[in-house]
């Protein structure tokens, strides 16, 4: 690109060409294994957005993403790929329900605090440890969050075997935390306004994500340490001129990074299943990766990215119970696609594009001149 | 007598639990040995899994099913090195979304062909890769060097034995052959190979291609192999432990392979004290503790407190 006007290519049109292309090619892939597409879409609306309870399931969902989404779009602002979601989400999860468990009783004002700060330390803190490698030691942040996962995975397992396994369970859970100990749920919420509306999942972890996501843009664009943030993952070396310390920065937006993905645990644990269990972060640790890159690493990106992701999963769900059971595997595929193409692919179009906007800006301006 | 055929036993194990992590960790090496990460390995052994037990189910054929399994394998490392070399895209993107496709597809697919739930029908013994038999040199008593024989040494399904070929293979290759000296300088130095007049992407194509073939073959032998069909989700982590197993040998052939068979032996170690009360005394090993132990080398291996770790230096870098 030569000329400044074209700068819109890169930013508008490209990105979303990309996602195009990646629903493009999952409407390919359901139509080869003989899907009917029309059917498909008209059922995954009508389940997501056609009633209440479809919406309200599709914003209990969506919550999940934002966290998701903010936490690997903090980490990806300061050049680090934080893959380690699923192993976060499952600490914070272990921390929410540490957190009910023992101070079962107390005044909900005073366990919402103290449940959330929790979580987001079991979680934080688990993401630290990676953090500290890649800072003091140089270990490969990918790598080192891979390996966290897996042990995450073989902790709660061990831990819902023996101390926190419900004795009176056959299966491995934990004890149930009390209705009184609950996140409120936004028909309770609503109903203290006179507004009625269908009983779901749907609790105040989503009025905690949107505040989140607000919090994480002025964060990012308006603190001094969001500055740094974005400037180390701009170019370190010259960062490492301004004085700005790569150690602390990692440190610090890892810590933060992992404590917005453990939120999904307060979403799940606290939120809806109110005990814990061996798979209820079911991949929505990893799901940030294609939220962030589908909202482009800004907040308001991701809010819309995960409500149309939470869509999808409500609406999947809905398809696999009416039609053929086709599951969530509808999420994993929109998933891997927009990946695929906003991440690894993302640039693919790139002199397409500009070959295009050139010939047709190149005949306008003759046009012009004649 | 007893405890030497225990181990015997657990030795025998370990060996198939080693085989289908050094397939992958191998396939993984070529291709990181050229520079270009290999995250994907996980999704790859789903997808030949999946591939090698419908084609075998479909056509009765083994053979024709490990086949699919390394084509189809291959394939999305085409799609990686497409993505990553041609259009420098991230190369732990790439990887994660082949990982995110794998789970997908295999389970639609599965649903689709089979109505079985997400699973392939349970493969016949002719539809299997076949075990090797030793010829009878060994009398069948019960000494330890006839247990030795015929439990450690022999029956095991050929792939095993495919593996340890390969693994010789592999370091003659890489030693020996000019093609192991221009993979190794891809990942190394690519501007010497530039200098040298070689093309860095035709070699970097090839070496992830290899691997994904590679890859291939360790998803088969979990399904056609070791198993008798395929399972949804059945890779349950494999192929990142292989990737642990690939840091942990230091990128290097032998380093693999002692660091899988070390791996395996745990992973049958953990099955074998599942709830064994040790000495009497009430103690229990949670097999938990165990499965981490690979984890857990792995970060010390990365962090540099167990000897250098020789990550090939221009390993996820494309910039020339």
């Amino acid at each position: 690109m030569n000329n400044k006007s074209g700068w819109w290519l890169n930013v508008i049109v490209l990105p979303v060409a990309n996602i195009c292309l990646a629903f493009l090619a999952c409407v390919v892939v359901l139509f080869a294994l003989g899907i009917n597409i029309s059917d498909a879409i008209m059922q995954i609306y009508q389940g997501a957005f056609g009633s209440q309870e479809g919406r309200g399931y599709t914003l209990y969902y969506a919550t999940n993403f934002i966290f998701s989404g903010l936490g690997v779009a903090l980490a990806w602002h300061a050049g680090l790929f934080n893959i380690g979601g699923e192993g976060q989400a499952t600490l914070g999860g272990l921390g929410v329900t540490i957190a009910c468990l023992s101070l079962d009783g107390i005044s909900l004002w005073l366990l919402l605090p103290l449940s959330m700060i929790s979580c987001a330390l079991f979680s934080g803190l688990w993401a630290l440890i990676p953090a500290w490698l890649n800072a003091y030691r140089g270990s490969h942040i990918v790598i080192s969050t891979i390996m966290f996962n897996l042990i995450a995975s073989s902790l709660l397992v061990y831990l819902l075997a023996g101390v926190l396994k419900a004795p009176d369970q056959m299966s491995a859970v934990s004890n149930t935390i009390s209705t009184d100990s609950a996140l409120p749920t936004m028909k309770q919420l609503l109903a203290l306004l006179d507004i009625n509306i269908a009983a779901t999942p749907l609790n105040i972890s989503f009025i905690f994500a949107l505040i989140a996501s607000v919090w994480l843009y002025f964060y990012l664009w308006h603190t001094r340490l969001g500055f740094e943030t974005r400037v180390i993952g701009f170019n370190e070396k010259s960062a490492n001129f301004a004085g700005i310390s790569r150690q602390r920065i990692v440190i610090i937006t890892m810590l933060l990074s992992g404590a917005l993905i453990g939120f999904i645990g307060l979403n799940e644990i606290q939120g809806n299943s109110h005990q814990l269990n061996d798979e209820f972060v079911a991949g929505f640790g990893f799901s940030g990766i294609a939220v962030a890159l589908m909202g482009r690493n800004n907040p308001l990106g991701i809010i819309v990215a995960s409500i149309l992701f939470g869509g999808l999963y409500q609406g999947g769900s809905e398809l696999a119970f009416n039609e053929e059971s086709v599951g969530n595997n509808i999420i994993f595929l929109i998933q891997g696609l927009v990946v695929l193409f906003c991440g690894a692919l993302q640039w693919m179009l790139k002199p397409t594009l500009e070959h295009w906007y050139s010939t047709f800006s190149h005949s306008n301006s003759k046009n012009k001149a004649a | 007598m007893d405890a030497a055929f225990s181990w015997i036993l657990l030795l025998d194990a370990s060996l198939r639990l080693a085989t289908p992590l050094l397939f992958a960790a191998l396939a993984g090496m070529i291709s990181e040995r050229a520079g270009i990460i290999d995250i994907g390995l996980e999704g790859k052994m789903l997808l030949s899994a999946f591939a090698a037990a419908a084609v075998a189910s479909i056509t009765g054929s083994a053979w024709q099913g490990l086949m699919a399994a390394v084509v189809i394998s291959a394939s999305f490392s085409l799609l990686h090195a497409f993505a990553c070399i041609t259009h420098k895209g991230d190369q732990v993107v790439s990887g994660i979304a082949i990982n995110l496709l794998a789970v997908a597809l295999t389970a639609l697919l599965a649903q689709r062909l089979f109505l079985l739930g997400g699973m392939t029908p349970i493969l016949e013994k002719s539809e299997r890769l076949p075990v090797i038999s030793f010829p009878e040199w060994v009398v069948h008593d019960g000494s330890w060097w006839s247990q030795l024989y015929w439990q450690l040494f022999s029956g095991h399904n050929i792939l095993i034995y495919v593996v340890f070929i390969f693994v010789i293979v592999t370091v003659y290759f890489l030693k020996y052959s000019p093609w192991g000296m221009h993979l190794y300088a891809a990942g190394e130095n690519p501007t010497a190979l530039k200098r040298a007049g070689l093309s860095i992407n035709r070699i970097r194509y090839l070496a992830v291609i290899a691997g994904g073939a590679i890859c291939g073959v360790a998803g088969a032998y979990l399904s056609i192999g070791h198993g008798a069909g395929f399972v949804d989700n059945m890779t349950v982590g494999k192929g990142f432990i292989a990737l642990a197993a690939l840091i942990f040998g230091k990128w290097h052939p032998v380093g693999v392979m002692m660091s899988c068979l070390f791996f395996g032996f745990l992973e049958a170690l953990a099955i074998r004290l599942q709830a064994v009360d040790l000495a009497g005394t009430g103690l229990v090993i949670p097999i938990q503790a165990i499965e981490v132990i690979p984890y857990i080398l792995t970060l010390l291996v990365l962090a540099g407190f167990m000897g250098k770790s020789s990550m090939p230096a221009a390993l996820g870098r494309i910039n020339h």
